[in-house]
């Protein structure tokens, strides 16, 4: 039977743990940003274009009937170049390349910037061929207004024109 | 450098350890049961986590709601048992990482410790993944936060073609599935985590399962406390909207999100695999050689099986003997060998009375043969004169005895407490010493593990080989005293000489003297 000096010590030494767990489980606190600070994350994940030349009739024709397809279109993808502006100051100026051995994969990014709540004039501009097009085909601009803590994504869906800004209000 | 600061790392640990026996005592010493503490921790999130597990809708809005529900509705029993999953998954991460820690700074990572260490360090990672993936489940806004982060820190890696964080862009992005998913990944995990398990204990024989019965009370006793006192609770519920401002993070799951935050995925993933890289690598570095494993001798085996059955770490195996038909011999593998010597103490024929000139024994220690032993313990008595004559059986491992001898003290330190054969005390004693002392290391603190437990096991005559009846045990003396234990050492010697010089000497066994089979 433990001393009732040892039985104390066990008590303080088990208390001791239980709060040290207690504590860290849930603190201090980690404040990830700063009160006024809003979040603009800019994600997209695209296939760059690519040149596909129409076959003639000539070459269709020594092709086996199977695989005729009026189209010669290369494996590779083209980079995409894609720029973000806030009040008509660059912000991000990228060049995505296709992912893959061959280059025939997707292209992405994804970044985050911290920005001062406010509103903020927003663009972002995209150029998904950079071998045929000579400027940005894609281009989004709005007058946005973000609060503390709020999200915006500027994400690119061809289903939903292309471009777009994304923020909900908090649940 | 290193050998610095393991040595002061294990200074560290030995008055720690030291500190908490005196309220635990050694076999409920929560700092000398580390591994055996992080299983019990583990069974807990079992038994609470198939709880959970029952009750947990897998839709997104469902997913908040019923864990919700177990704090809110069902404080009592669904509330608590939360709450005990959550602190134990953090004291197991804990114990855990001090387990590693202690390990390393006693120097147990190479040699035939090597396989256990290196099986150790996946598991690290395996309850790490499972510890964050759990937090997930819950859905609320730390989920979301540690969901992000990490999604964040793993599109760093080039794994995935398109960036994982992606999934928690918006409020849309995610669906019911993914939370079935999660489920049956922190239940994969773990279950891998117990496989790992496994093999990590695989080369140890009499694995602690589980700690003592006293400290599995007194831990479960203080969590159901924590539980009651403050309850785990949800946040509010993820919004892909919003950023989780202030965030309650637990530091011993989720430490590496801020760590991330304040620095790069860069310098996070460095410091992960640099830090893998470096437990893998550290029983490769420059350490002490491995001590000489023990040495069969076939002649004198005779395959009783006691060496096989108290070796601590499943080195000795048997096979049918080469030269005695229908016999077994014992076969020691090096890999697993400690050196430590107990089974050359579990060998039947390691009994001094034996009249060969050279005392050849069934199994024995090339460092430290049993013949030698008798040789300079027969040498030491010999020279001893006085009123109380002692002789001191000590540990290489625990407290240094060298500093008791005397003129009536002879002394002999042991690679480990658990080589002494029980006869040797006897034959001392019939050599005409008044008193015997064998200190070895405090209890959960022997560094071969078994040691002192079968040494008392075999002088208390429960296990074999055991003390003969004919030794009066008030002639014995038993010390636990570990490393730094000197001055105890010494003060628990003078009062057993005090006490031996104030009784009769009715209890003397009858005198022995050894005959050389020459003579």
């Amino acid at each position: 039977m433990p001393k009732p000096a040892a039985i104390v010590g066990q008590i303080i030494l088990y208390g001791a743990f239980a709060a040290f767990i207690g504590y860290f489980a849930t603190a201090p606190t980690y404040k990830q940003i700063p009160d006024d600070v809003a979040l603009i994350k800019l994600s997209m994940s695209h296939l760059g274009g690519r040149e596909c030349r129409k076959r003639t009739p000539e070459e269709l024709a020594k092709l086996p009937p199977n695989m005729r397809a009026p189209l010669d279109c290369p494996r590779g993808r083209s980079d995409i170049k894609l720029v973000l502006e806030l009040d008509g100051k660059p912000m991000f100026d990228t060049v995505m390349h296709p992912t893959g051995l061959s280059k025939d994969g997707i292209s992405t990014v994804y970044k985050r910037f911290e920005v001062k709540a406010g509103t903020y004039q927003l663009a972002v501009k995209m150029n998904d061929n950079l071998v045929l097009n000579p400027d940005f085909n894609f281009v989004k601009e709005a007058k946005v207004t973000l609060k503390p803590a709020q999200i915006l994504v500027i994400d690119f869906n061809p289903d939903r024109g292309g471009l777009f800004f994304q923020s909900a209000d908090a649940k | 450098m290193h050998a610095a600061m393991r040595n002061s790392a294990q200074s560290l640990f030995e008055r720690s350890e030291n500190f908490f026996d005196a309220s635990f005592g050694g076999a409920d010493n929560p700092l000398r049961h580390l591994g055996a503490l992080g299983l019990y921790f583990l069974w807990i999130l079992v038994a609470t986590g198939l709880y959970l597990y029952t009750v947990l809708d897998t839709s997104i809005e469902g997913v908040y709601r019923s864990i919700g529900y177990l704090s809110q509705q069902q404080w009592y029993l669904g509330g608590i048992i939360r709450s005990l999953h959550r602190y134990a998954s953090d004291a197991f991460v804990l114990v855990m990482m001090l387990h590693l820690l202690r390990e390393w700074a006693y120097g147990r990572y190479h040699g035939f410790r090597l396989y256990s260490w290196v099986t150790g360090v996946p598991l690290i990672w395996l309850a790490y993944i499972s510890g964050i993936g759990g937090y997930w489940i819950v859905w609320d806004r730390l989920a979301q936060f540690s969901a992000i982060a990490t999604t964040e820190l793993l599109d760093w890696l080039p794994i995935f073609s398109e960036p994982a964080a992606r999934n928690f862009l918006a409020p849309d992005s995610i669906n019911d599935r993914f939370f079935t998913v999660l489920v049956f990944i922190h239940i994969g995990i773990p279950l891998m985590l117990i496989l790992g398990l496994w093999a990590h204990v695989n080369r140890i024989s009499r694995v602690d399962y589980l700690p003592s019965r006293r400290l599995m009370l007194g831990v479960l006793l203080s969590f159901l406390a924590l539980s009651v006192l403050k309850p785990a609770q949800s946040e509010l519920p993820a919004d892909l909207a919003l950023v989780p401002a202030n965030v309650p993070v637990d530091w011993f799951i989720l430490f590496l999100h801020p760590l991330t935050d304040i620095s790069s995925p860069a310098a996070v993933w460095a410091l992960i695999f640099g830090t893998t890289i470096l437990l893998f690598a550290l029983p490769f570095l420059p350490h002490p050689a491995a001590a000489p494993i023990a040495v069969v001798d076939a002649a004198n085996c005779n395959g009783c099986s006691r060496c096989h059955v108290d070796c601590p770490y499943e080195a000795i195996t048997m096979a049918p003997h080469p030269d005695k038909p229908n016999h077994k011999i014992a076969i020691v593998d090096a890999d697993h060998c400690a050196g430590c010597g107990i089974c050359a103490g579990a060998c039947p024929s390691s009994t001094p009375f034996r009249s060969q000139e050279r005392l050849v024994t069934g199994i024995d220690m090339p460092q430290q043969p049993v013949d030698v032993l008798r040789q300079q313990l027969e040498a030491k008595l010999e020279k001893l004169e006085g009123k109380t004559k002692l002789v001191v059986f000590g540990c290489d491992q625990g407290a240094d005895v060298s500093a008791l001898a005397a003129r009536d003290t002879a002394t002999l330190s042991l690679i480990c407490t658990g080589m002494l054969p029980p006869s040797f005390i006897e034959y001392a004693l019939r050599s005409g010493i008044d008193g015997v002392v064998i200190s070895g290391c405090r209890e959960g603190g022997c560094d071969f593990r078994l040691g002192m437990e079968w040494t008392h096991a075999r002088l208390a005559r429960q296990r074999e080989p055991h003390l003969r009846n004919l030794v009066p045990l008030d002639r014995l003396q038993l010390i636990d005293a570990s490393r730094g234990d000197g001055k105890q050492l010494v003060a628990a010697v003078v009062e057993f000489r005090n006490r031996l010089e104030t009784q009769s000497n009715a209890t003397r066994p009858p005198a022995y003297t050894r005959k050389s089979h020459h003579a």
